[in-house]
């Protein structure tokens, strides 16, 4: 199954990405736009997704400072 | 008193820790796929960019095999300095608490930087005197430290030297058995007048006078 990990900076932990997209975002014209936060997006072809939490917490992340969403590519 | 520096593809100061820690005694490299640490008294993961960054910094590294017999070492009290990328990877390893971030300048930066030895009766700081300062270069894109717990901070920054935003101004911290400490400026390259400061030898001494006071106990 193809599988889809995002990855985030953890909420209160500063992220000066997110905050230097958002500060640019206005400069080119688009308000409106606040929360900006940049992650990461990791793709995977697994056999057992059940497994993938524990890849992340192993592996793909670093729980301290990131959290994670799993989203299962159903049509894949 | 045998150093083990540790060599991960992507290393790249692994010889200037040797060489410093040849100021003080021996110093073999210690290759990231062999699991013997040939007998040495003491580990320094050096800095540089294992395994390319990729992912996070030091989050690969933290499974080669050489890193399972530097745990154990550690468990068993044995003294390990992770210096730059040695301190992302002793991070990732759980073998310190806490976690590096890139900088908040989102900038690679390079400088020298100015510590306050907050802890001088570690392994790593004995040979400063209290209250001491060091000058040592920074040079690093992932350097602010974070950890949601309190932590055994040996080194933080002077005020007003921060050169990546880490909390509380900390450059260095210690486990809490004390034998494992990781810092994100480079006392290996500041070991010789030639580049400015020799400072950074006082950390490889005070390795050198831990573990013969060991041996001699």
């Amino acid at each position: 199954m193809r599988v889809r990990v995002l990855v985030s900076p953890k909420r209160g932990i500063l992220d000066p990405q997110g905050q230097a997209v958002e500060r640019a975002l206005p400069a080119l014209g688009f308000d409106g736009v606040s929360n900006v936060h940049v992650g990461r997006l990791i793709e995977l072809d697994v056999d057992d997704p059940a497994r993938v939490p524990a890849m992340c917490d192993a592996l793909l992340t670093n729980p301290l400072i990131e959290d994670y969403e799993i989203v299962e590519d159903v049509s894949a | 008193m045998k150093f083990g520096i540790v060599r991960f593809p992507g290393s790249c100061d692994d010889i200037d820790a040797q060489l410093a820690c040849e100021r003080v005694g021996e110093a073999v490299l210690l290759w990231h796929a062999d699991r013997d640490l040939q007998g040495v008294d003491a580990v320094v993961i050096p800095g540089g960019f294992s395994y390319g960054d990729y992912l996070r910094a030091g989050a690969i590294a933290r499974f080669a095999p050489v890193m399972e017999s530097v745990a154990e070492f550690a468990r068993e009290g044995g003294l390990v300095l992770g210096i730059c990328n040695g301190f992302q990877v002793l991070c990732e390893a759980g073998l310190l608490p806490g976690a590096l971030l890139p900088n908040v300048s989102l900038r690679f930066v390079f400088r020298q930087v100015r510590l306050e030895v907050v802890d001088s009766e570690t392994p790593f700081t004995r040979a400063c005197e209290p209250g001491r300062t060091l000058s040592i270069p920074a040079k690093h894109a992932s350097g602010r430290y974070f950890s949601p717990e309190p932590v055994d901070v040996v080194l933080r920054y002077a005020p007003g030297e921060n050169p990546n935003g880490s909390q509380d101004d900390i450059a260095g911290v210690r486990n809490a058995a004390g034998n494992v400490f990781g810092l994100m400026p480079h006392p290996e390259h500041a070991v010789d007048p030639l580049t400015g400061s020799v400072d950074g030898l006082s950390i490889f001494e005070s390795m050198r006078v831990s573990v013969e006071a060991r041996v001699a106990a």
